[in-house]
């Protein structure tokens, strides 16, 4: 069995290929096997995890073949399962089979503007892209080197894009499609130079051989190598400056928001920096970096999230938020970075839940997305409502849910950083707690409490089963995710071997402290949520303070990007597109004209063109007798 | 088997295809489209057993060149009809035999006389006689890859303009004349100065073109050996073109009938960067070494510059050409990085980007011949209309910007890591180059497949029809072999290497490299 681990990339991979190629003859049948392929991912992958649990060491490669063989450089297609990749092929098959089923609920219809392509049509198309992205991130996470790593990176970039254009007839869903993929790549173009420094230094990407090496770069290569990776992990994770595709990603159908844009591949950034644990540990102020990055996002995340009012775009800047979380955990190194992927674990489970559960909520009225319009679903739709309630009080981080489990111990180890660096970034982890829980209660209440502010003609229902069963079962995995993983599985030690266990110097504050402040800051945040909207809110925008204004607009950093980046390529390309009609090609028209005659001969060119070949070959006869005159006779030298 | 005289073979037999049908009569069109397809196919084959005897006898430590034959021709110049072949010419040999039977099946309509619409007007010339072009192309371009002499690589250098002047100018669009003579007196202007320097080798030199004797045996001085680089430099800088002698490639490629166009692209331009390979390098080492800075910086600003350009392009055609100007800045900067994995890259870039730009072309051709406009803001949401040649459009695009797993990613990351090693100025810029590739690929394929459907689109009946049987069997190969050797290289990086190390062992670089494994901190 572990001696196949391709086949987990191999099903759904052939699958994705089936659904493209077969057309319309897998309409009827497409989204069931899409779902299959994913179980039966799940299922292999489980097994080889339990497999994996019986070895010592904890760890399975398997190279297949040659991807490259040119001089000295060999790069294989290798794969590798150990500890840190099992959680996730698990959390990666597992969830997403779950959203797969979802799925099939949610894609049933499409929207009226989108029915141009039959239904059915659309929904293996859906299916194919989704099976492609799942075949993706397995090998993201499988990949024994940072070369294939970087094929499943761009491959779940390929699928991202894809999706979010999903209902490509619409200009925003294209827009934001395009967005996406450009702000990946300029973060890709910092992890392939990452990829080059490695190949020029060490002579390989192979991750065991490269760490072997890490202790004899120089401190700057490691500072280099480390910074250009992070700004691989920071496009693709959706953390400052390279954040703002991620918000308008949730123009795609709501199943992709949850498992693409939710618990699995903007989670890859958190990923790759706790794959390459010893080169950000060798490096105090590349780990200061990554936490730095951490906080800001985490609060720029969570300021934002306050002042959205489109449920899907709350969740949006929530996992913005949240992420930051995760990368100042391993940000923080030793034991932290298992507090990372335990919180980015938990984070699947819940928030995948809560993006299905805006799906239903959305699927009952009628795609409506605006908070403010709905209000009193609770009785209504009561799978949802508890589904959601359970995930909404896991990310406020309540015990003994699972979001208490994995983010309070991060916050704690945050405040553990000596000296002023630990009341910095422990208290911006803490504010941020206080944060999350104010913009989520605000988004629960409005959405499940208080009057009814619907649109009229509205008539929500509860969603199917096939759609209700995954938010059930997410539901229980929210619950008892936290606590299974630092209690009875102790995860930690688990992911001792690739990411070590080393415990943090003590800081200011004990962790007894640290918990009951969060409690305090968590308690604050969900009490004003509530008092504030449980009586709903009003249907416009409201004039507000600068930092509200400033929160609605993103902090302006969108408007920075259009200023420093957008405005100014334009501008360029349009004086370039003028230069090279006029000034470039004008030389060459002209000097054409100069050797053909008059410059209106040459548009003539019937009658001129014998004219113009004559001329041509005339000079170049005398450019060859002047070239010989003047080589031999030594008069220019070269 | 390994005796029989593959090369010339394979040479001529395009052109007896040639004449063969342009002796067809007119009024058999279909006749004519069948049996240059046939024909084709054939020199598909022969190329198959090409590539079968040279593996065959081609053993690493040998000369460079294998399967050589010699006829004399001018006895008394000591000219002669020579062919041989190393790994670089053999890989160009197979991307021209693939390529040339799927532009013909591409093109199967573009020269009959209905074909003609607002943004094309009437075929000048006979259907049987654009086929019969394409394959006096197809001989040329072999010739030119086979050629082992310096002379016979530049008549075949030359004659090549012949043909595709004729393509251009009376089976284009309304521009064909102007792009058309444009490009024939571009060419025909650096072909003069290589014209120059061949003269210059023969009469400086040995007074022989062989290129073994003239490699072998010939050292000219320094002061000789730049200028006579130069003469060659510069007519291949105009082939390629690299920046700043490109503007002929966006009028030629944007009047070209989008087959021709992609034969132009993906054919008659590798012949620059191949001739720099196989002569400007190993000829003058001295003169390469020297220039190479120079190189590089045209290369590289050509990434950048072209890129930017083609984010600007509001006509689909000329988008494309803009692209294809910023590959061969990559291409140029693999070969001039001057080692093994960068030059094994550009070899290998050379044939991918054949492939996918040669895609894009025709993908792009099916979508304007149905709109019967190529400017972009004719288009908008044409996906909804013709989903799968959508798709097809965003393949070829994904192509184009090297996404890795289609085979442009390979060369483009042997190149960058190749140059990485050596001069990280370069190879930094460069990389910049690839989020400009996806500005100009996304961007075009929002503004044409994407977005709110443009209402005038409904009523061009063209539209209504999405891709037929024909031209699945155009794009079917191109994906096939695009995602095939994005995984799986090694069939054209084996056979691509050596002759670049043995390049680069002409050239007199000590072949500077990725340092070997698990050694540590090395050479900055």
């Amino acid at each position: 069995m572990l001696d196949q681990i391709w086949l987990l990339v191999a099903i759904p991979a052939a699958s994705a290929a089936v659904l493209l190629l077969a057309g319309r003859r897998a309409d009827r049948w497409g989204h069931l096997l899409g779902c299959a392929s994913v179980g039966a991912a799940f299922v292999l992958g489980l097994l080889m995890f339990i497999g994996l649990a019986g070895r010592e060491p904890r760890s399975v490669g398997q190279t297949l073949w040659e991807l490259i063989s040119v001089g000295n450089l060999r790069i294989d297609v290798g794969l590798l399962l150990d500890p840190l990749s099992g959680v996730f092929v698990l959390l990666i098959t597992g969830v997403g089979f779950l959203i797969h089923i979802y799925a099939v609920g949610y894609l049933k219809h499409s929207p009226p503007d989108q029915r141009h392509e039959s239904e059915a049509t659309a929904r293996r198309r859906f299916f194919g892209y989704f099976n492609l992205f799942v075949a993706a991130m397995l090998v993201l996470v499988l990949a024994d080197n940072y070369l294939l790593l970087y094929f499943g990176w761009e491959g779940v970039g390929l699928a991202s894009y894809l999706l979010i254009a999903f209902w490509y007839g619409r200009n925003a869903a294209a827009t934001a499609g395009k967005k996406a993929f450009l702000m990946n790549r300029v973060g890709d173009a910092g992890f392939v130079m990452g990829i080059f420094l490695l190949i020029a230094t060490v002579g390989t990407v192979n991750f065991g051989e490269v760490f072997a090496n890490v202790a004899g770069m120089t401190s700057t290569t490691v500072l280099v190598l480390g910074l250009l990776l992070l700004i691989g992990a920071t496009g693709k994770s959706g953390q400052f400056p390279l954040h703002a595709w991620l918000p308008d990603a949730m123009e795609g159908p709501t199943p992709v928001s949850a498992l693409i844009h939710a618990a699995t591949m903007v989670t890859a950034g958190v990923y790759l920096i706790a794959r390459s644990n010893p080169i950000f540990s060798a490096s105090l102020p590349l780990q200061t970096v990554v936490v730095s990055v951490g906080a800001a996002t985490l609060l720029l995340g969570a300021i934002i999230g306050c002042a959205k009012d489109d449920i899907k775009r709350v969740l949006a800047w929530s996992t913005v938020s949240q992420i930051g979380y995760m990368f100042l955990a391993v940000g923080l190194g030793g034991v932290a970075y298992a507090l990372g992927i335990i919180h980015l674990l938990a984070h699947g489970f819940f928030k995948a839940g809560l993006f299905l559960g805006a799906g239903s909520v959305m699927h009952a009225m009628d795609d409506q997305v605006d908070i403010r319009r709905f209000g009193g679903l609770w009785r209504l739709m009561p799978i949802t409502w508890v589904t959601f309630g359970l995930a909404w009080l896991a990310i406020i981080g309540l015990p003994p849910l699972s979001g208490f489990f994995s983010k309070d111990p991060i916050i704690a180890a945050a405040f553990d950083r000596p000296g002023w660096t630990g009341w910095l970034f422990g208290g911006a982890a803490a504010l941020g707690a206080g944060l999350t829980a104010l913009y989520m209660t605000r988004l629960f209440v409005l959405t499940f409490h208080g009057p009814k502010r619907w649109t009229e003609g509205q008539h929500p229902h509860e969603s199917p089963p096939v759609m209700t069963v995954p938010l059930v079962l997410l539901a229980v995995g929210t619950v008892s995710a936290g606590a299974l993983m630092t209690t009875a599985l102790p995860v930690v030690d688990w992911l001792a071997p690739v990411v070590g266990d080393e415990e943090l110097p003590a800081g200011a504050l004990s962790h007894a402290q640290v918990t009951l402040l969060t409690m305090a800051v968590t308690a604050i945040g969900a009490l004003t949520g509530w008092a504030l909207f449980r009586n709903g809110t009003a249907l416009a925008p409201q004039p507000a303070g600068a930092l509200v204004t400033a929160a609605r607009a993103n902090l302006y950093t969108d408007a920075l990007n259009e200023t420093l980046f957008e405005k100014p390529g334009r501008w360029l390309t349009r004086a370039l597109v003028f230069v090279d009609n006029r000034g470039v090609d004008g030389i060459v028209n002209g000097l054409a004209a100069a050797m053909g005659g008059t410059s209106s001969r040459l548009r003539r060119l019937q009658t001129g063109f014998v004219r113009s070949y004559a001329m041509s070959m005339l000079a170049g006869a005398l450019l060859i007798v002047a070239a010989f005159v003047a080589v031999q006779q030594g008069w220019f030298t070269l | 088997m390994t005796d029989f005289p593959y090369l010339s073979v394979l040479t001529l037999a395009p052109l007896v295809g040639a004449g063969v049908v342009a002796l067809l009569p007119r009024s058999r069109p279909e006749l004519a489209k069948r049996v240059a397809l046939g024909w084709s196919l054939g020199v598909l084959v022969l190329t198959g057993l090409t590539w079968w005897a040279y593996t065959e006898t081609f053993r690493p430590g040998d000369d460079r060149l294998a399967l050589r034959e010699s006829y004399p021709w001018i006895p008394h110049w000591d000219v002669n009809f020579t062919f041989a072949i190393d790994g670089i010419g053999l890989v160009m040999l197979g991307l021209i035999a693939v390529l040339v039977p799927v532009v013909i099946l591409a093109s199967w309509n573009d020269a009959d006389p209905s074909a003609a619409d607002a943004d094309r007007p009437a075929p000048k010339r006979s259907v049987p006689a654009f086929f019969a072009l394409i394959l006096a192309l197809e001989f040329t371009i072999i010739g030119v890859f086979a050629a082992a002499d310096i002379f016979l690589f530049y008549v075949f250098f030359e004659v090549m303009l012949v043909p595709m002047y004729f393509l251009i100018g009376s089976y284009g669009g309304v521009r064909r004349q102007y792009a058309a003579v444009k490009f024939f007196l571009y060419a025909l202007f650096g072909g003069l100065f290589m014209l120059a320097a061949v003269v210059g080798v023969w009469a400086l030199g040995e007074q022989t073109l062989d290129w073994q004797r003239v490699l072998t045996d010939v050292d000219f001085a320094t002061g000789t050996q730049r200028w006579l680089f130069l003469g060659f430099f510069l007519a291949f800088a105009i082939k390629a073109p690299f920046f700043p002698f490109h503007t002929w490639l966006p009028d030629a490629g944007g009047a070209a009938p989008a087959g021709v166009a992609a034969l132009l692209v993906g054919l008659l331009d590798k012949v620059a960067t191949f001739g720099i390979l196989r002569y400007a390098l190993p000829l003058f080492p001295e003169a390469a070494r020297w220039f190479a800075p120079v190189a590089l910086a045209l290369a590289v600003i050509g990434i950048i510059y072209a890129a930017l350009l083609a984010v600007g392009q509001q006509d689909l055609k000329r988008l494309v050409a803009y692209s294809s100007i910023a590959h061969f800045g990559f291409i140029g900067v693999g070969i001039f990085a001057f080692t093994t994995q960068a030059g094994t890259g550009a070899v290998l870039y050379m044939v991918n980007h054949g492939l996918a730009t040669g895609m894009l072309f025709l993908v792009v051709g099916m979508l304007v011949a149905r709109r019967g406009s190529a400017l972009i803001s004719d288009f908008g949401g044409a996906g909804r209309m013709v989903p799968l040649l959508a798709g097809a459009l965003l393949f070829a695009g994904m192509a184009s910007l090297s996404l890795p797993g289609l085979a442009p990613f390979i060369s483009e990351f042997l190149v960058l890591a190749g140059t990485f090693a050596v001069n990280r100025p370069v190879a930094v810029i460069a990389t910049l180059g690839i989020i400009l590739a996806a500005a100009y690929v996304l961007w075009m394929i929002q503004r044409t497949t994407h977005g709110e459907l443009n209402p005038k689109l409904r009523t061009v009946s063209g539209m209504a029809r999405d891709l037929n049987l024909r031209e699945k069997l155009v794009v079917a190969p191109l994906i096939l072999l695009l995602i095939v050797f994005g995984f799986y290289p090694k069939p054209l990086t084996d056979v691509i290497n050596p002759a670049v190390e043995a390049t680069l062992a002409e050239v007199g670089v000590d072949q500077p490299e990725a340092p070997a494994k698990l050694e540590t901190e090395a050479a900055p």
